[in-house]
């Protein structure tokens, strides 16, 4: 019999070490099994963020580095400007995209780096405890935001694919998630094609990930995939927000 | 390039780079030291190098740890503000090993102070600067001439030791032409020895993982003592001085950099007045030049620190003399530039009637 | 016929693979037996309705599911 699903040869043997039902380790997988579909493994240098996937660099089986908190895009620009040969991806969280290293991702986009940033969105900060994040969701609960996240003192959360699809120099940005296995299919593609484009010298892209933090949200995996599919995806629409390739570019 | 050209010393460090096999520059505007990235974003296009201007000088140190973890030499240049930045990045480096060279040309401070030269900086550059247990290798030019030599040196002595290293420059050095000789055959990149450690996909090998934490137990403490061996196999081995009238001095000047050149020119009328003065010129700050002093100590009674500061590292040399001789301390805070003369009423004032 | 494998060691008794995931929802998980690091893992209740579309290794995620065919 031939194994048809399992552990790819893109990640490491080393078991992860994220909470039961977290979605870090379904983005993982995806990640791994590209790394061997497209033959880039040998080749790929991982950059891993500060937050829970800091330990990120265990678990790919390529090169990694791990970086300051945020910085993932300013490194990896440095890593790809020098080795041009090299697929070069940023793994970050929310905490670390979407506030440490906001002016980051912004210029790396802006300045359309040909390299693949992967963007997890869980609306929460996992690693510290379950605090605020720039993407909790407004009258969210977390250990920094205990009634709910307060709009009038808190503000609103950052939409990160809306904001760089601003942008002239992002050539592909889709907003996925991992609560469904038709979901996970949707993210494999996307991812797919985001590295697909890196391959190609076409310059900047992220997938945006929607993905349960139960820990963080104080919910069971099975009520975090609910939550996830019904009220995060409503506040962040799934979706393609650049894909330059249809414009034949 | 060969021969001699009157060239600033902001532009002598781009040519030193360069010629130092360096194609990597990434860094953001700021004065005193805006001709560095002007040139090299004319200079690594000629060459085919890569310069990128950023969006701050945190994204500029942090380019050059990808760049370093890829295996090439890279480097930044700032003022004052600018480095304070950076001192995350250089942290982060300095934990994950790896060589990368930061010129900072020094402006007055704190906060956003002025744009005249200062010599302020000294705490920042050889205590480490950022968080955690760690020194920089630090290098004081103090001429145009330096300023092209000393970033070969710099990459050279970072990567033996697999370490950030920086060149502690000011104001005025920067913006100041000399006749620069381009003493040294430039390195071709290609000609450096690929890193054992360098990112570049893992075919054929082991995959590689640069980082700077570990927690596991224990385990840090362990990194961080080898560590602490490597900064006492470069203080033994590293400690770079120059010394002029030394043998026969009552008093010793101790100057580095812009203040080195002043001292020179009060040495010179202290001895015209009979004076027995010598300047002993710190080239590398970290590690500072401990060694030489420890033994200057049993023979000479005075010494003067002259700083563009309030007084930084005349800690050190009260360190390596063990306060066992007289230290007076002369020093202009805020940008101001000591004169000759003003440098000479001191040794007056300490030597007094012993000439 | 395929046939799944749940490690059982790998597995942390998320229950993200049995709650609506499986088209013939065969996958549950073992109120009676706990795993060296305390999980109750997953199991196939009936292999024979497997049909190995790989939707609980979709969404597993260690992956602690091999699927063999």
């Amino acid at each position: 019999m031939k194994m048809i699903f399992g552990r790819p040869a893109g990640l490491t043997e080393t078991l992860q070490r994220y909470c039961p039902g977290c979605g870090h380790g379904i983005v993982h997988r995806i990640i791994g099994e590209l790394l061997v579909k497209l033959d880039i493994r040998e080749r790929t240098i991982g950059i891993a963020p500060v937050g829970c996937s800091v330990f990120a660099d265990e678990y790919f089986n390529c090169d990694m580095i791990q970086p300051p908190h945020g910085r993932g895009p300013a490194i990896a620009t440095g890593l790809k400007r020098t080795r041009p040969e090299c697929i070069v991806f940023s793994y970050q969280g929310d905490g670390d995209l979407a506030a440490m290293g906001t002016a980051e991702i912004i210029h790396a986009a802006a300045r359309s780096e040909n390299i693949t940033v992967i963007f997890i969105n869980n609306a929460i900060f996992g690693m510290t405890g379950g605090q605020m994040a720039p993407t909790t969701l407004p009258g969210m609960k977390s250990t920094t935001s205990v009634k709910g996240r307060d709009i009038g003192k808190q503000g609103y959360p950052i939409k990160v694919c809306e904001m760089l699809a601003s942008l002239d120099g992002p050539y592909y940005l889709e907003r996925c998630a991992v609560d469904t296995p038709r979901n996970v299919i949707r993210t494999e593609k996307a991812l797919k094609t985001a590295f697909a484009h890196q391959i190609s010298n076409k310059g900047f892209s992220m997938v945006e990930i929607l993905s349960m933090c139960p820990t963080g949200w104080g919910q069971t995996p099975v009520q975090a995939k609910k939550w996830l599919g019904e009220v995060m995806a409503e506040y962040y629409p799934l979706g393609v927000f650049r894909d330059l390739s249809k414009e034949g570019k | 390039m060969a021969g001699k050209k009157l060239m600033y010393g902001n532009h002598a460090v781009v040519e030193g780079v360069i010629a130092a096999g360096c194609r990597f520059f990434a860094g953001y505007p700021i004065t005193p030291q805006n001709e560095i990235p002007e040139l090299m974003s004319i200079r690594m296009n000629e060459i085919g190098g890569v310069f990128v201007q950023t969006e701050s000088e945190i994204s500029a140190i942090n380019m050059l740890f990808g760049a370093a973890a890829a295996g090439k030499r890279a480097m930044t240049s700032s003022s004052s503000p600018g480095i304070s930045l950076m001192q995350e990045g250089i942290s982060y480096i300095a934990g994950a090993d790896m060589p990368v060279l930061v010129v900072n040309i020094v402006r007055g401070g704190p906060g956003l102070g002025n744009i005249a030269p200062a010599q302020s900086d000294y705490y920042q550059a050889t205590r480490g600067g950022g968080h955690g247990d760690y020194f920089t290798i630090t290098l004081a030019p103090h001429s145009a001439q330096d300023l092209y030599e000393f970033p070969k040196l710099a990459f050279e002595l970072a990567e033996k030791y697999r370490n950030p290293a920086l060149i502690l420059a000011d104001g005025l050095l920067g913006q100041m032409m000399e006749p620069v000789e381009f003493s040294f055959k430039p390195i071709d990149p290609k000609s450096l020895p690929e890193k054992e450690w360098a990112l570049c996909g893992c075919k054929g090998r082991e995959r590689r993982v640069v980082r700077s934490y570990d927690l596991k137990a224990g385990k840090l403490e362990v990194l961080n003592l080898r560590r602490a061996e490597k900064y006492a196999k470069i203080k033994s081995n590293e400690q770079r001085f120059k010394t002029k009238y030394c043998n026969d001095a009552d008093l010793v000047i101790v100057a580095y950099g812009t203040c080195s050149r002043v001292a020179d020119a009060a040495v010179k009328m202290a001895r015209d007045k009979g004076f027995k003065v010598g300047l002993l010129r710190p080239i590398t700050l970290w590690p500072f030049p401990m060694d030489v002093l420890g033994d200057m100590v049993k023979k000479v009674d005075n010494f003067l620190v002259v700083e563009m500061s309030n007084g930084q590292m005349i800690d050190d040399v009260k360190l390596a003399t063990e306060c066992r001789s007289r230290i007076y301390f002369h020093g202009r805070p805020g940008g101001g530039v000591p004169t000759p003369p003003e440098i000479y009423k001191r040794i007056e004032e300490v030597l007094g009637g012993a000439r | 016929m395929p046939e799944v494998k749940i490690l059982e060691e790998v597995c942390k008794g998320c229950g993200l693979c049995c709650d609506n995931v499986c088209p013939e929802n065969i996958l549950i998980l073992i109120p009676d037996r706990i795993n060296s690091n305390g999980y109750h893992p997953a199991m196939v209740t009936d292999m024979k309705k497997c049909t190995g579309c790989g939707y609980c290794f979709k969404v597993c995620p260690e992956p602690a599911i091999e699927i063999y065919k």
